[in-house]
């Protein structure tokens, strides 16, 4: 064994993998488990289940037999429905330049194998979601961070700054901060791609849990079709996140090389899923709007409740809220998970320049949320 | 309006929630809420507070029956006129007009089986309009008022997800 950079090497595993930081949120995770009587404002997903009717449309499926692959891109049907609703977020793409991915997840990594050469430089405004740096890293990228704090929105002189790179990946509205960029925020970002001549990966997987302004899709912009991978999926729209179905939208190169990869990686998304999927599309839309509304209110309440101690940036979307405390972050939450009984993450999780937040998601009951502000507030009165 | 729709809805789900609540739920005042809670109070758009009972959980027994009725209409008593008639009863829950083979479906409470059948014979069945009834008991209540009143899935998320 050899130590590269405080990690300990060993020559069975790959370099590159040996030398990915743990995730932050692994340790906590551990502190939490087997412990019943803890409020969790971890938890990254929807706290509604699917809803019935799509639950209902895949067991029949499953009783009908329908359980053999599908092509490579997913289900046309799909595909034309996914084309279809896109619509609402400003653009139509072709259903032939959309492949159906196992989530975003996988979607950000065949995005980034599909364009990155060994040294490329990606650039990946921070704080943001646990799997862009190491994705970028495993591609063979050279990666660039640029911290967003205050406002959390990346800004045209710090990404020109950068001279080249290839790929810059944003996610909005934003995991962790639940900041969303307007019109006028991602005219400047993709300005800056321009002159970078790098290719936008657009993570929009909440763009249906918009509060404040309606979600446009940067792909959208004048001149942008061919310079965005575009990355959505059911997940937090439809309350999906175990079924892993999502999709890429690309322009017809980067298209071609994200499907070669997905045919030998991925073959294809899960049938049953995407058989949901279409069904969230076509009949889901009550169901949404009756989660957006409650996680609105939820937002209003949590973030009002907050601000009693903390300064909060009201979030535009998603289900966080990143409130700054005044602490170091990791402490903190350590603290909060003993003493009050709250999990939440550490804003360090997201990038060094989360250090000093962290992430409260509102993903749980009313009741629960309540009593979670209740004991937050307490917590941090006594800290003060 | 809009405002007090959603006061509406939030009520309609949990009469509970305190005008504080919903004031920062919704970020309004709380008097702004109050005052507007009072405004639907008074103007009959909140009828009454109610709760939910699940009573065969404590084992009190109690009969449903839901009634549906056919009618001959007349001259002078249409299907308003009957119905209010039919809905003075105490033990009748509901009334309502239905589109189908019969007129109107009427949901009647009572203590035991005997109690509705002689009810419906005595009471609804000789309103000189009611042509004929049909009275179906109700042995098991699945759903009331959108709430499930079963056992429903558990959350099984991981208590940190990223």
């Amino acid at each position: 064994m050899r130590r590269i950079g405080g990690w300990q090497l060993s020559r069975k595993v790959n370099e590159k993998v040996a030398n990915l930081k743990p995730s932050g949120i692994r340790r906590f995770f551990d502190l939490i488990i087997g412990r019943e009587d803890v409020i969790s404002l971890g938890v990254g997903e929807p706290d509604f289940p699917v809803p019935w009717k799509i639950r209902e449309e895949m067991i029949y499926s499953l009783e009908k037999g329908i359980t053999s692959y599908t092509s490579n891109q997913g289900l046309p049907e799909l595909r034309n429905s996914i084309a279809e609703y896109y619509e609402k977020f400003g653009f139509k793409p072709d259903p032939d330049n959309i492949i159906v991915t196992t989530g975003v997840s996988e979607g950000i990594d065949i995005a980034l194998r599909a364009i990155i050469n060994p040294g490329d430089k990606v650039i990946i405004p921070e704080p943001c979601y646990v799997s862009y740096e190491p994705l970028s890293i495993l591609a063979g990228a050279e990666v660039v961070k640029i911290p967003t704090v205050p406002d959390f929105k990346p800004k045209y002189e710090d990404l020109v700054k950068v001279g080249k790179a290839k790929a810059i990946i944003i996610n909005y509205p934003n995991n962790p901060t639940g900041v969303s960029y307007s019109r006028k925020d991602l005219e400047e970002i993709a300005d800056a791609a321009v002159e970078l001549n790098a290719i936008i990966i657009s993570d929009e997987i909440y763009a249906e849990l918009s509060y404040t302004f309606k979600h446009t899709s940067i792909a959208s912009l004048n001149g942008m079709e061919d310079k965005v991978v575009v990355l959505n999926g059911f997940s937090k729209s439809f309350a999906m996140t175990g079924l892993r179905v999502g999709y890429a939208i690309a322009p017809n190169e980067i298209f071609e090389a994200m499907l070669k990869i997905h045919q030998y990686c991925m073959l294809c998304a899960p049938v049953t899923a995407q058989i949901g999927a279409i069904e969230a599309l076509r009949n889901g839309e009550a169901d949404l709007e009756r989660m957006r509304a409650e996680y609105l209110r939820r937002r209003n309440y949590f973030v009002r409740r907050l601000r009693e101690v903390f300064d909060v940036r009201m979030p535009d979307g998603a289900f966080y809220v990143f409130p700054k405390i005044n602490a170091n972050s990791e402490e903190f939450a350590e603290k909060l998970l003993f003493e009050k009984s709250v999990a939440v993450v550490p804003g360090s999780a997201f990038g060094e320049c989360g250090e000093g937040y962290i992430r409260c998601a509102y993903a749980i009951s009313m009741d629960k949320l309540k009593e979670a502000a209740d004991r937050i507030v307490d917590f941090a009165k006594r800290m003060i | 309006m809009e405002r007090a729709e959603e006061i509406l809805k939030i009520l309609e789900d949990n009469a509970k929630v305190s005008p504080k609540e919903i004031a920062e739920i919704l970020d309004l005042k709380e008097e702004e809420v109050e005052e507007m809670i009072k405004k639907l109070e008074g103007e009959k758009i909140i009828l009454k507070y109610k709760t939910l009972v699940n009573w065969e959980k404590l084992g009190v027994e109690e009969v449903y029956a839901i009634i549906d009725v056919r009618v001959n209409l007349t001259r002078e008593k249409g299907y308003d006129d009957i119905a209010k008639r039919i809905a003075k009863f105490p033990e009748v829950h509901a009334v309502r007009l239905v589109s189908g083979e019969y007129d109107f479906q009427v949901v009647v409470k009572g203590k035991s089986l005997k109690d509705i059948a002689f009810f419906v014979a005595e009471k609804i069945s000789t309103i000189p309009e009611v042509r004929d009834t049909v009275t179906h008991f109700v042995l098991r209540t699945y759903k009331e008022e959108g709430v499930l009143l079963f056992e429903d899935e558990e959350d099984r998320r991981l208590a940190i997800v990223p």
